[in-house]
């Protein structure tokens, strides 16, 4: 009695107060600590907010389907790139996949609960807040920021209104904001990983995901910081005359580059790596056979997490840096393909000589492997130098970027909601209406994004609300594939909402899928395990049939 | 049966390749016209790097749709494919390959970028390294030829200014010898604007309050265009100007003549939209930055 320790209380008693606030719809406004009902927030949130930054994209591609300016005003097409990409960026990415983390890093390792329930709600209460912050910038005199979600200044120190409370003010309130709770989520995903996991879920009997989620968290603690940091000076120059960034004044622009670009490139890692991750979940169910390589593979997150830190002058090869640090940093951009083509590899691996079944999360998952496959060549190409110096702030960037985040991190998100919907809803969804939904955001994805490419090699600029009549073709091109991606949002919706209300119940385990989160019912009751399990196998062992947790009675030959 | 297997594998990986050096090929076309002495050498490196991405994305994809294919499981099948965890001869060589090849790409980057040569700022970052960037500037692409024409450019909201100092000439269209080095000396007025020649394919950020160097080779006359490349505002869009590379004859006689105008006023369009916004029917209201006076120069189009 006397020799219980912290660790005991937390996984075993479980007792936590919070997490009797019902079962119904409304808890899902509540202040609740449960990391399912959390986990779900986000996403949902993020969904809507992913809604958002669509509406402003279609006026971006309304606005270029022609090459004159005249759809919106400049400053209206301005603000609408600018928060397109914080909106897509801060309220879309990094919520839902924290989202799908929160959710499912506990269910994974065997735990009750994240290791700091009331923090987690607090992290993601913060991410509504900032969301309304950004919108109501739209009502300010000057409008929504307009400088890009880059915000370099001297641009974004430039304040026509002459009002302290503008668009530039309000955007950078909401990203330190949205900093913050993303550092919170981070201390809390790196503490329940390292400390709650189940007696026997060593680190190499964790799931991809689990080691994907750990790697990009560790990521954020080292590299938010600093984008809040540069945030905040910002404001500083901004609002109360300091001169950090304001060359004006003696400040030095380029230093925010660094400031911003330190965090925002390997952010990029925090938002693909949970993705890679899901990918190493889903690959193996659907083709029936272990993850090739997973040691590897699992290492390679922590290698890419490493490397990351020392990529971020790539944005600023044309930025006044000397030539020595243009080809170092060429050289350690280059070497993150290393770790990603090892993934690349060990997929292809898996799914080789498998029993496919091209369920609607294989179809997403399968697409978004091929337009990663894509983005990284783009990406070798502007990672070296020369290239990158004709190429960079074009088309082609914006082009490569998409595939990355669209065609790679939102396929794998959809991927994800599918896999797991059964599990969270305690529904199937509509296979069909999956299928097709896959369809239309592939097809819309490629004739959206593919055009950029030939558009950034010809020249034409990225920001631009009007060009040169000789990029038309493709623009055009690029628009419609843009509304056609728009409308695929459509038959999810739809499919959503309807299996969630009416779709047919799901078992626990509706893929047959190996892992702690496929044992408990469907939706997992409020503690996820009656019991704590004890695992004694690697994760994916398909085709090996061999157990993955230890039945009562026989833990004690496990430990 | 494995000498049929070793064969097909040959044979894809020869068609492969054949389609890939193809594709390299092609990919000088989905460029701009090769204007500038620089533009050799990228094009050639960007082929080079299409014909090596071609080869992987290809062969990647041709692998997984292989899969998809013939690899599917039947409506009543629910058996598990083979238990295959790994591979410890494959894992390495697929980590070695990558590496090769990166060294690859990133000695041919920096053999590339050491001929051009196009200076830039050093004086960022005083650091003496041993990487050979010093060298560079000694041996030019063309080191025969130093540079002949030093001119100022003048950036700002939204308007691109060229100063000829030694023939007193400003002018909003900038002017080139072909087949000469030349030298710019880049400054902004008030935000980083970027200078940028899609035909050159050569870019530079301006930095306020900073002087930046700038050399080039241009080869082909012609007709070709600036832009802005870092987001400077508002009128962003507009901030453009024709670069005209003539023969050394056919520019020195343009400056001679240019030398004989009188300074005027140059239209401007942003200058131009910014007083028709206020007149415009549908109103924001979200104010813009005011564009800067329309330059006094002896020469605009």
């Amino acid at each position: 009695m006397t020799n219980i320790s912290v660790k005991d209380i937390n996984i075993t008693s479980g007792a936590n107060p919070d997490h009797e606030a019902g079962t119904g719809w409304k808890r899902y406004f509540s202040f609740s600590t449960d990391h399912k009902v959390i986990g779900i927030q986000y996403i949902v949130t993020a969904f809507v907010l992913f809604l958002v930054g669509g509406i402003f994209a279609m006026v971006i591609r309304g606005e270029l389907i022609t090459p004159e300016s005249d759809l919106v005003d400049r400053t209206v097409y301005n603000a609408m790139f600018t928060m397109h990409g914080t909106v897509m960026l801060f309220g879309w990415t990094f919520p839902v996949l924290v989202g799908f983390a929160n959710y499912l890093v506990p269910l994974m390792i065997g735990a009750r609960d994240m290791a700091f329930p009331r923090l987690n709600a607090v992290a993601f209460w913060m991410v509504p807040v900032a969301a309304i912050l950004l919108m109501a910038s739209f009502f300010v005199p000057g409008g929504p920021a307009q400088a890009g979600w880059w915000s370099y200044p001297p641009v974004s120190l430039q304040n026509p209104s002459g009002q302290l409370i503008n668009g530039q003010f309000i955007w950078l309130l909401a990203v330190a904001v949205s900093g913050v709770s993303s550092i919170m989520g981070a201390v809390n995903f790196v503490t329940t990983i390292v400390k709650m996991r189940a007696p026997g879920m060593t680190f190499f009997r964790m799931p991809l995901f689990v080691w994907a989620v750990f790697s990009a968290q560790i990521i954020q603690l080292f590299g938010l910081p600093a984008l809040t940091a540069g945030a905040v000076m910002l404001l500083f120059d901004l609002t109360v005359g300091t001169s950090f960034f304001d060359p004006a004044k003696g400040g030095n622009a380029v230093l925010f580059q660094h400031f911003f670009w330190f965090y925002s490139h390997p952010a990029v890692y925090v938002i693909i790596l949970p993705v890679f991750g899901i990918f190493s979940e889903i690959f193996p169910v659907y083709a029936r056979k272990p993850l090739f390589g997973y040691r590897v593979v699992a290492i390679s997150s922590l290698l890419i997490a490493g490397v990351s830190a020392l990529v971020w002058v790539h944005h600023m090869y044309v930025s006044g840096t000397p030539g020595w640090m243009r080809l170092i940093f060429m050289l350690t951009t280059m070497f993150v393909s290393v770790p990603t083509g090892i993934k690349v590899f060990a997929w292809v691996a898996t799914i080789w000589g498998g029993k496919l079944r091209l369920n609607t999360p294989m179809l997403f998952a399968l697409g978004g492997l091929i337009l990663f496959v894509f983005a990284g060549i783009t990406g070798i190409t502007l990672s070296s130098v020369p290239l990158d110096i004709h190429v960079n702030n074009t088309y082609y960037v914006v082009g490569h970027f998409h595939y990355v985040l669209y065609g790679t991190v939102t396929m794998g998100m959809f991927a994800a909601i599918y896999h797991w919907f059964p599990k969270m809803t305690g529904r199937m969804y509509n296979e069909g209406w999956g299928q097709l939904h896959f369809w239309l955001a592939f097809i819309g994805t490629n004739l959206n994004f593919f055009p950029m490419h030939p558009l950034g090699l010809q020249g034409m600029l990225r920001r631009v609300s009007s060009y040169a009549p000789e990029y038309e073709f493709w623009n055009i091109v690029a628009s419609l594939g843009g509304f056609l991606l728009g409308m695929s949002t459509l038959p999810f919706i739809l499919n959503m909402i309807a299996s969630w209300m009416h779709g047919k119940p799901a078992p626990e385990n509706p893929w047959r899928a190996i892992g702690l989160e496929w044992l408990v019912s469907s939706p997992p009751p409020v503690e996820n395990f009656e019991e704590i399990p004890v695992v004694i196998s690697e994760p994916y062992g398909y085709g090996k049939s061999e157990p993955l947790v230890a039945a009562a009675g026989e833990v004690h030959n496990h430990k | 049966m494995k000498i049929w297997n070793v064969s097909i594998i040959i044979v894809s990986a020869i068609a492969l390749t054949l389609v890939s050096l193809w594709i390299g090929q092609q990919a000088y076309s989905w460029l701009p016209p090769q204007a500038a002495a620089e533009s050799q050498l990228i094009d050639d490196l960007f082929s080079f790097l299409v014909t090596l991405g071609a080869f992987i994305f290809l062969g990647v994809t041709a692998t997984v749709i292989y899969s998809v294919t013939f690899h599917r499981a039947g409506k009543y099948d629910f058996k598990d494919g083979p238990p295959i965890e790994g591979n410890i001869t494959v894992e390495v060589v697929w980590t070695v390959i990558p590496i090769l090849l990166v060294l690859w790409i990133a000695g041919y980057s920096y053999q590339v970028y050491d001929q051009m040569a196009i200076r830039g700022p050093m004086e960022v970052v005083h650091l003496h390294t041993p990487m050979g960037m010093e060298s560079a500037y000694a041996a030019p692409m063309d080191s025969s030829t130093k540079p002949v024409e030093n001119i100022e450019v003048n950036a700002k909201q939204w308007a691109w200014v060229f100063r000829y100092p030694n023939q007193g000439v400003t002018s909003t269209e900038l002017h080139l010898p072909s087949d000469r080095r030349v030298h710019l000396a880049m400054q902004s007025e008030d935000v980083i604007h970027g200078f940028y020649i899609p035909a050159f394919r050569l870019k530079q950020d301006i930095i306020p309050k900073r002087t930046i160097d700038f050399e080039f080779t241009p080869i082909r006359v012609g007709k070709y265009r600036l832009t802005d490349s870092q987001f400077s505002g508002a009128y962003f869009a507009t901030m453009q100007a024709n670069v005209v590379v003539e023969s050394a004859e056919d520019y020195d006689k343009w400056l001679a003549e240019v030398a004989t105008h009188k300074p005027s006023p140059a239209p401007n369009q942003a200058a131009a939209e910014y007083t028709l916004q206020t007149k415009g029917l549908i109103k924001t209201g979200w104010p813009a930055v005011k564009p800067a006076q329309p330059p006094l120069v002896n020469y605009s189009n």
